[in-house]
């Protein structure tokens, strides 16, 4: 088994064009993933993160010293919106539950085992 | 020896990924056997069982490579114990291995390079060569292709049922552009070149065995037959591209054609149609055709209108245009080209066939600036050299 981690990514537009009723479906439809496959054994944990890259803070290293900076590491109107830690045997079973989430685009990442 | 390679290159790599559960280790072994036999059978002569022989080889090299890390005397056992392979004692596991090199997680370089390397055994400088980039460039592809496999889990085996249609266009596309990139030979090769066209012949063929109930297999094998069936009449002794009309068709081959027929008749009994098996169609109907007078048109465009029904394109509606002319007229078909001018504005053959329309339709001023920016928009020698004869 390997372990992956799902990285949810979007824009926040969605919210703005969508009504609260289709907001709720949606969320509906995440939590209902997030609860099969968490009764599966599949979904080891994960979040989603606070709304917008306006909350996020990026600490960087520059010139040695670690500097505090607003926003997220890369500015684009992607961002992350969260993350779910799964286990897969292989990428193509870590692929068909990325291509089962109801939200947006998922980035599938292989977790290193030291 | 480059045929033997081929067709064990594969066997080996399928094998050995399949025992040692690594496929860059696996990869790497048959590289080292195969560099191995370079440097052995041009002395001592091809041994009898060339399979058995590299399999030994690439396995001794494996053994080699793991005694360095300590953390692999589990893989070194599994090699040791496995008994001394022949051709027909290990399975043919190149399917798992032509799924894997292209598998969609992998960029579409990548596929074609790892192809080119673990299934059909070309060196990475014989890749360089056929693809007229850097060595290095090549090999850092590869490896870093075989790195995600090991470290983001590709598997080694055939896709499931679901994903099958999906995964094999995906193949069928690495080996279409691999076949494209020889056919359409952007630069000067040398002799001892390998011809991309002919080894993606050779895949899909091997391809088409291994999978005998797949129709769009067989499209793809009888379009890129159709293909090499003409090459020795596409270029004359100076190097200069014939078009397909003014070509010698006695110089065509005519035995592959009637062979590839024979595919057609396949495809078409399974009566599941698709894109490469229509783009067949209409290779064939070029290929049969006595003289150019005699080309079938009218089928020309029927093919054509399948394959926009299938998958609407500015290119596939371009080389629809060309069957328009013929079949309708030259009038009909300029018209046709108008919607395709935004799209197609950067693709030179867009502006060489308006050029063919315009001085069909007895307007050369036109015809001369449409070429002039075709050849504004090509780096291929031969076709440059073509559109210069044009303008004179």
């Amino acid at each position: 088994m390997t372990q992956y981690v799902l990285m949810f990514v979007g824009s926040d537009e969605w919210r703005e064009t969508s009504s609260k009723e289709e907001i709720a479906r949606g969320y509906a439809a995440i939590g209902k993933w997030w609860d099969e496959l968490s009764a599966n054994g599949v979904l080891k944990g994960g979040e989603e993160l606070a709304k917008g890259p306006g909350t996020a803070t990026t600490v960087r290293r520059v010139n040695g010293q670690m500097k505090v900076f607003d926003g997220p590491f890369i500015e684009s109107k992607e961002q992350v919106g969260g993350f779910a830690m799964i286990e897969a045997p292989d990428l193509d079973e870590a692929i068909a539950i990325a291509k089962s989430w109801p939200g947006g685009d998922v980035e599938v990442r292989p977790i290193v085992v030291h | 020896m480059a045929a033997v390679f081929r067709e064990e290159a594969g066997r080996l790599t399928a094998a050995l990924v399949r025992s040692l559960g690594n496929f860059d280790l696996a990869e790497e072994c048959v590289q080292d056997a195969l560099v191995s036999a370079l440097e052995h059978w041009p002395r001592e002569g091809i041994p009898p069982n060339p399979g058995a022989w590299l399999m030994t080889t690439a396995r001794r090299k494996g053994i080699d490579r793991l005694r360095r890390e300590s953390r692999y005397q589990e893989k070194l056992a599994q090699l040791e114990e496995a008994p001394v392979s022949t051709r027909s004692a290990f399975p043919d596991d190149r399917l798992d291995l032509i799924f894997t090199c292209c598998h969609p997680a992998l960029a579409r370089e990548a596929q074609v390079a790892l192809t080119l390397r673990s299934v059909a055994g070309l060196t990475t400088p014989e890749i360089a060569r056929a693809f007229l980039v850097p060595e290095a460039t090549v090999a850092q592809r590869l490896v870093r292709a075989k790195r995600k496999i090991v470290d983001a889990r590709i598997p080694f085996r055939m896709p499931e049922r679901e994903e099958l249609a999906e995964r094999l266009g995906e193949v069928l596309a690495v080996l279409y552009l691999m076949f494209n990139e020889g056919y359409l030979a952007t630069g000067p090769r040398g002799a001892h070149d390998r011809d991309l066209a002919r080894e993606a012949e050779w895949l899909v063929g091997l391809l088409a065995s291994l999978m005998p109930g797949e129709p769009e297999v067989l499209g793809l094998q009888a379009l890129m037959r159709f293909n090499l069936a003409r090459a020795d009449a596409r270029f004359d002794a100076q190097g200069r591209m014939i078009l397909l009309r003014d070509q010698d068709r006695a110089k065509w081959d005519r035995r592959m054609i009637d062979d590839t027929f024979a595919i057609v008749g396949r495809f078409l009994t399974m009566a599941r149609p698709g894109p490469y098996q229509l783009q067949a169609l209409i290779a064939g109907a070029h290929a049969d055709a006595k003289t150019w007078e005699a080309t079938r048109w009218p089928d020309i465009l029927r093919s054509y209108d399948a394959l926009l029904a299938l998958s609407d394109s500015p290119i596939i509606r371009l080389n629809r245009a060309i069957a328009v002319w013929h079949t309708i007229g030259a009038e009909q078909a300029y018209v046709e080209l108008f919607p395709l001018a935004e799209q197609l504005d950067r693709y030179h053959l867009f502006h060489a066939t308006r050029g063919e329309l315009l001085r069909a339709l007895g307007r050369p001023d036109e015809a001369r600036d449409a070429d002039r920016r075709a050849l504004e928009l090509t780096e291929n020698p031969a076709e440059r050299a073509l559109l210069q004869a044009r303008l004179g």
